[in-house]
């Protein structure tokens, strides 16, 4: 009884080591670029200001937190299969004539389900680049049902665009593996259930270009900060 | 009716209403190719996802509340496309009916008619039947219209069939989502437009006052150089096409340096530099090498059109006299020309905004179609004389008594 109380504690630890996974920092180094006023109608201006208060509507290239956090990069770890499944479907919404979240990433296979919370009618494109991932294009009245898509190939960045709204966009990253993020408005990022060894973890921004580093993964963590510098 | 081959003479009547028809389509197509222009300006293609009707409902009863952002502009080019549908079978089925006689009038007329119930039936299979025999019928068209002395009627039938084919190929573009597709149907337009404004030149009192002009062997001379200028022109128009619908913006953004340089960089890192300083909020295709070639390739040719049409208008001053009609015909189409290549220079520098990048398509369009009825005019005054010259030049091997003409 002893030994078993022992084994389910040990387990337990493993468990909640592995959980803590790779996390970490991406910076931006450089200039930040200005961003460009987006030309919205009437109609979407006023359910812009509406879910963002006093905000200015602008493209989001360069999403740069207080203390240089890089955000909407995608993180990777390299040359690892397999890894968590995914929790249900990945949701993009479309709110204030914007897509929510503006840069993301899910499994391959993994069903992707687009909202539309605007008052609004929007049309979902997705443009894969990738062979096997077929292109659609739908209508979504506004506050219509939820829109399902599916993407079995990997890509990076598939976008998704509006073509009523054309400065509405959104990327999608289609992953065959379980160990990748995308950073938060303040370059923070986690990559959970990584197994213990040294790994290449990968970092790369749509205009910023990419960025690598090792990481050595031991008792389940590690902890790392990566630069992205625009030249 | 002024046919293209029969002798008539400034004071002959014309076909009024007729040629008021033919200029109204015409006018109606520059307007269709400007808005068709905005919509691949807009990058509002795609912004209707269903062909032949609009959000499920059939296009005529769409509701106007409706029409915002993108959809606006791709609704109003299927309308506004439908009107000129409209307007060109009232068009050729008026010349058909008057130029032609016999079984081959109600023949011609039937397969009008046959086509405009089939447009009714508004599904995508019926349209691309109705289009792959309007294509093969198009075909014959052109083949019976050489040698023949109804050419304004077989230039009637082939702009019916065009317009099927246009229609469909624009529908298609968006259920299918290929881009090759636009850049037929964007040339397909520039075409369609010359055609409906030669049959607007052939049917007007002006048609009569170019073939008073008295023969002159300068004229028959300028045939090929104007021939050959209308050809590049359209050549450009291709690439142009080519250019704007591959939906990946200005692959080089400035004029009337390329990057910074002379001729710009193609490797892979350049390309990957150039994607990555790309911020517009349309958010174009990225770039690729190819692109860029594609986009220095409309550049290089359009110096080689503006120094050719230089050389004609000294072609025509020498060989036709400096006060000739046709020299004031040369020098107003190097005018277009030269305003052209200034929308074409204003594109790069407002960064493609939507308004100049269209104004330069229809410019575009002008001076195809400038260039095109210069070219007939030209042919058609000459034609006498061009026949002497060769037959002067030629051996008749005809047999005693029987005409070479």
């Amino acid at each position: 009884m002893k030994n078993c109380l022992f084994a389910v504690v040990v387990a337990v630890s493993a468990a909640t080591a592995v959980a803590d996974g790779v996390s970490g920092v991406v910076k931006f180094k450089g200039t930040q670029p200005a961003e460009r006023a987006l030309p919205l109608d009437p109609a979407c201006g006023a359910s812009f200001k509406k879910v963002n208060p006093g905000a200015k509507p602008t493209t989001r290239f360069f999403v740069v937190g207080k203390d240089g956090g890089f955000g909407d990069v995608l993180v990777q770890i390299k040359g690892l299969s397999g890894g968590p499944a995914p929790s249900g479907k990945h949701v993009l919404d479309q709110k204030g004539c914007e897509y929510i979240p503006y840069v993301s990433a899910c499994r391959a296979g993994q069903a992707i389900s687009v909202l539309n919370s605007d008052p609004v009618l929007h049309n979902v494109h997705p443009q894969p680049a990738v062979s096997g991932n077929k292109e659609y294009n739908k209508a979504q009245l506004p506050h219509g049902p939820a829109l399902d898509f599916q993407y079995d190939q990997p890509e990076e960045f598939l976008k998704f665009k509006c073509d009523v709204h054309p400065w509405m966009f959104s990327y999608i990253s289609v992953m065959d593996h379980g160990y990748f993020a995308v950073t938060d408005e303040n370059g923070k990022f986690s990559i959970a259930g990584v197994p213990d060894g040294t790994y290449e973890l990968l970092a790369r921004h749509r205009k910023a270009g990419e960025t690598s580093q090792k990481v050595t993964v031991k008792g389940g963590k590690a902890d790392v900060s990566l630069t992205l510098e625009l030249k | 009716m002024a046919e293209l081959n029969k002798a008539v003479s400034p004071t002959d009547s014309y076909p009024r209403w007729l040629h008021r028809l033919a200029v109204a389509t015409a006018l109606v197509t520059l307007a269709l190719i400007g808005l068709g222009g905005m919509v691949t300006s807009k990058e509002a293609g795609m912004a209707v996802p269903d062909w032949p009707t609009t959000f499920g409902e059939n296009m005529f009863l769409f509701p106007f509340s409706q029409w915002v952002g993108g959809v606006f502009f791709e609704h109003s080019h299927r309308l506004l496309a439908s009107a000129v549908g409209m307007l060109t079978v009232a068009l050729s089925s008026w010349i058909w009916v008057r130029e032609m006689g016999g079984a081959g009038r109600w023949f011609g007329l039937a397969w009008i008619v046959a086509g405009m119930g089939l447009i009714g039936v508004r599904h995508q299979v019926v349209f691309i039947i109705l289009a792959s025999v309007s294509a093969l019928v198009l075909v014959f068209c052109f083949f019976r219209m050489v040698g023949t002395g109804r050419k304004i009627a077989w230039w009637a039938m082939i702009a019916y069939c065009l317009v099927l084919v246009q229609g469909t190929l624009g529908g298609l573009r968006v259920t299918l989502y290929r881009d090759e597709i636009g850049i037929v149907h964007g040339t397909i337009a520039q075409l369609f437009f010359l055609l409906i404004c030669s049959i607007a030149l052939v049917t007007g009192r002006g048609w009569r006052r170019i073939l008073a002009i008295p023969e002159n062997p300068g004229i028959a001379e300028m045939r090929p150089i104007l021939a050959l200028m209308t050809g590049l022109i359209l050549c450009q128009l291709v690439l142009g096409a080519s250019m704007r619908h591959q939906h990946a913006g200005l692959a080089v953004p400035d004029f009337p340096l390329a990057y910074g340089r002379v001729w710009p960089a193609t490797d892979g890192e350049s390309i990957r530099e150039a994607n990555r300083k790309r911020l517009d909020p349309r958010e174009f295709k990225p770039i690729t090498a190819n692109h860029v070639r594609l986009h220095m390739a409309h550049r290089l040719l359009a110096v080689g059109i503006l120094g050719g049409l230089a050389w004609c208008c000294l072609v025509a001053r020498r060989r036709t006299g400096s006060g000739s009609a046709v020299v004031r015909a040369t020098d107003f189409w190097m005018g277009l020309i030269s305003v052209q290549a200034i929308l074409g220079a204003a594109t790069i520098w407002s960064q493609k905004s939507a308004e100049v990048a269209t104004l330069h398509v229809m410019t575009g369009a002008v001076c195809l179609t400038f260039g095109g009825l210069l070219t007939i005019s030209v042919f058609r005054v000459s034609k006498p004389l061009h026949a002497a010259i060769r037959a002067a030049h030629v051996p008749d091997r005809s047999p005693v008594g029987v005409s070479s003409q």
